[in-house]
C-alpha cells in the first residue's frame, strides 16, 4: 500500500461512459491480487475533494502497467475521463483484501458472475485462475449492447456468456435468470456487481462456495474513517461489522448482511 | 515548532483530528505517527457502538458530510488494545470522549485519563451525528459548563472542550466552559448540512443529515477562533479544511496555538508529515523564530492599530 504519482499511457471510451485508462508506476509491481482495488484523486484540486476507489481490471507486471475501467457518473469521474496520456495521476493502493487463488485445485472450474461496472476486477482474476490451470466461466450482465465491453477479451480466457435486460446482445435477462435457466455447473462462484445482482446471486443460486466483492461509498479508503462499514450476518449484538475498503472489499459467502 | 499546551508536549503544533486517524493503525502504515505532535483518537464511548447506517458519507463543494454516527469499539477495547498500539510510539494523545449521559462521559474520563500515553482528553459535545449526547451537551452554556466541571472533577489530565460551530454564538459556551475548568478548547466541529439526490430525490446520507468538513469550513473556523480566542485565556487547538502549511499559520494568526488536520487525511494519507516539512519551511522562509509568535497576532495587531489612533 502507497501513494504514488504514477503516469497515464493509455486512455479511451470503450463503451457508452465506460473508459479504459492504463497507468504505468512503481506501485503496480505490489499488484498481484486480483480483487484489490485503487483510490484515485480525479483532480489536482481539493474539488472534488475525495478520492474515488476504482477496481484494478488488468495488471502487467512486466511493463509496470496497470489498466482501470471507470464509469463517468459524477464529477469526479467525469473529471478523470478528461486526463490525458502523459499526465500524473495521483494513486493510493493497491488497496483491501482481493479475490482468493487458492482455494480451487488445478483442473477445478469457476464461475464468475458479473454486472455491470462490477465486471472488471474479475478480468485479472480470471487471467489468474487460468494461469493456474483452472477452468472459467464467465457470465457478464449488462443493461443494454451499448454498456457492454471487454466480451472478447473474457472469451480469450474461457467460455463467456452477455446477458443484457432489454435483449440487445446475448440472452435477455438478468446474469441469474441466465444462470438458474442453463444451470452451469462449478466448484466456486466469483461475483462483483450491483449488491442487488449480488442479493439475488444468494438468494436464487444459493452457492455453496462463493466470494461476493462488495462496494459502498468510501472516505479514507484505508480503513480509518469508517464510512464504509457493513453489519455482518446473523450477529445477534448488531455491533459486528466489517469495513468494505479494509476488510474486504472481497468477502466469503455468509460474511456480509446483503 | 514545539508547542507547550495544557497536557500536551508537541514536538510540533500539528496533530490529526478526531475521527478522521481511527487509532492510528492504517496511518502507520505509511509513516512514523511519531513525527506527529500528538494523536487526537477516534471518540470513545463506554460501550461499543455500530454508528449509523450507511451511506455515510456524501460529497459537497470543496468539504464532505459524513454521518459515521461515533462508531468506536468501547472503552475497554481502546484501553486494552488501541491505547497500548499507540504506545508503541513517543506521541502525546488526546483522547475524545463521547457519552449519551453525564455519567457516561465521566466513566470515560476517569478510566480513560488513567490510560500512561493519555494526556489530555478532548471532550466532544458537538457531534452532530448522535440521536443522544453530542452536540446536545454543547448548545447550552450553562448544560456544557456542568458537564466540564463534573469530567474535570474525575479527570486526571487537562481536558479541552470540542465545541459545535452549530451555535448562536460560540463565545457564549467558550466563556462557560473556560469558567467551568476547561483547560483547553478544540474548535470547530462540523457543521450541521444536508445533501439531496437527483435521482431518488432523497437525501444522500442514510442519516439524512451530517456533519459538514474540509476546506469548505475553514473561513467560519477561522472567524470563530478569531472571536473566542479574544474572550477566554485557554489556548485553542483549531482544526476545520486544513490542508496545507499556509492554512496552518492562518488558524495561528487567528488565535489557535496548535491545529489539528482532518478531512485531509482521507485525500492524503500523508498530509500530516506533508505539512510539518513545509511549515518549517515557510517559517524559516518569514523569518519567524517561533511558531508560537504568530497565536493570535491578527487581532492583536488590530487592538494596537486602533489603540495607537
Amino acid at each position: 500500500m502507497r501513494k504514488e504519482l504514477t503516469t497515464i499511457v493509455h486512455h479511451e471510451r470503450i463503451a457508452d461512459q465506460i473508459y479504459e485508462l492504463t497507468f504505468t508506476g512503481e506501485l503496480v509491481t505490489h499488484m498481484s491480487e486480483p480483487g484489490q482495488f485503487l483510490h484515485i484523486r480525479t483532480g489536482e484540486q481539493y474539488m472534488p475533494l475525495l478520492r474515488r476507489p476504482i477496481s484494478i481490471c488488468d495488471v502487467d507486471l512486466g511493463k509496470k502497467e496497470c489498466t482501470i475501467l471507470y464509469r463517468t457518473e459524477g464529477e469526479g469521474t467525469r473529471l478523470l475521463s478528461k486526463r490525458r496520456v502523459g499526465d500524473r495521476l495521483d494513486v493510493l493502493g493497491p488497496l483491501g483484501n482481493g479475490f482468493p487463488l487458492d482455494t480451487l485445485e488445478q483442473g477445478g472450474t469457476a464461475l464468475l458472475i458479473g454486472g455491470g461496472i462490477g465486471v472488471p476486477p474479475l478480468y485479472y482474476l480470471s487471467r489468474k485462475l487460468v494461469e493456474r490451470n483452472i477452468h472459467v466461466k464467465h457470465v457478464l450482465g449488462f443493461a443494454s449492447q451499448k454498456d457492454a465491453f471487454y466480451i472478447d477479451k473474457f472469451e480469450m480466457l474461457g467460455e463467456t456468456v452477455v446477458t443484457t435486460i432489454d435483449g440487445s446482445l446475448g440472452f435477455q435477462g438478468f446474469v441469474t435468470d441466465y444462470v438458474l435457466d442453463e444451470n452451469p455447473s462449478y466448484d466456486l462462484l466469483y461475483t462483483c456487481g450491483p449488491t442487488l445482482m449480488m442479493k439475488a446471486i444468494e438468494e436464487q443460486l444459493n452457492p455453496e462456495r462463493a466470494y461476493y466483492s462488495f462496494e459502498e461509498r468510501m472516505g479514507c479508503g484505508i480503513g480509518a474513517c469508517f464510512a464504509c462499514v457493513c453489519p455482518v450476518k446473523d450477529d445477534p449484538t448488531g455491533n459486528e461489522y466489517r469495513k468494505i475498503c479494509s476488510d474486504g472489499p472481497v468477502f466469503p459467502q455468509g460474511v456480509i448482511q446483503l | 515548532m514545539d508547542m507547550q499546551l495544557p497536557g500536551l508536549t508537541m514536538k510540533n503544533p500539528i496533530m490529526p483530528a478526531s475521527g478522521c486517524f481511527g487509532f492510528g493503525r492504517e496511518f502507520a502504515k505509511f509513516y512514523d505517527i511519531s513525527q506527529l505532535g500528538a494523536i487526537a483518537i477516534k471518540a470513545t464511548t463506554e460501550e461499543p457502538r455500530f454508528g449509523n447506517p450507511t451511506p455515510r458519507v456524501a460529497e459537497t463543494p470543496g468539504g464532505m458530510l459524513n454521518a459515521i454516527g461515533l462508531q468506536n469499539p468501547g472503552l475497554e477495547k481502546v484501553l486494552s488494545d488501541e491505547l497500548p498500539f499507540l504506545a508503541g510510539y513517543d506521541v502525546p494523545i488526546l483522547a475524545n470522549i463521547a457519552g449519551t449521559k453525564t455519567e457516561d462521559y465521566v466513566k470515560v474520563a476517569e478510566m480513560v485519563s488513567k490510560a500512561k500515553n493519555v494526556t489530555a482528553i478532548e471532550l466532544n459535545i458537538s457531534c452532530p451525528n448522535v440521536k443522544e449526547g453530542g452536540i446536545s451537551f454543547g448548545t447550552d452554556p450553562s448544560v456544557a459548563a456542568a458537564l466540564t466541571r463534573a469530567v474535570k472533577d474525575v479527570s486526571e489530565v487537562p481536558i479541552y472542550v470540542k465545541l459545535s460551530p452549530n451555535v448562536t454564538d460560540i463565545t457564549e459556551i467558550a466563556k462557560a466552559v473556560e469558567q467551568a475548568g476547561a483547560d483547553g478548547l478544540a474548535m470547530i466541529n462540523t457543521l450541521l448540512g444536508m445533501r439531496i439526490d437527483l435521482k431518488s430525490e432523497k437525501p444522500i446520507i442514510a442519516n439524512r443529515t451530517g456533519g459538514l468538513s474540509g476546506p469548505a469550513i475553514k473561513p467560519v473556523a477561522i472567524r470563530m477562533i478569531y472571536e473566542v480566542s479574544q474572550r477566554v485565556s485557554i489556548p485553542i487547538i483549531g482544526m476545520g479544511g486544513i490542508t496545507c502549511a499556509d492554512d496552518v499559520l492562518e488558524y495561528f494568526l487567528a488565535g489557535a496555538s496548535a491545529v489539528a488536520v482532518g478531512t485531509a487525511n482521507f485525500v492524503n494519507p500523508l498530509v500530516c508529515p506533508e505539512i510539518i516539512a513545509d511549515l518549517e519551511e515557510k517559517l524559516s522562509e518569514k523569518k519567524i523564530d517561533h511558531i508560537s509568535e504568530l497565536v493570535g497576532r491578527s487581532w492583536k495587531s488590530c487592538y494596537s492599530l486602533s489603540s495607537s489612533r
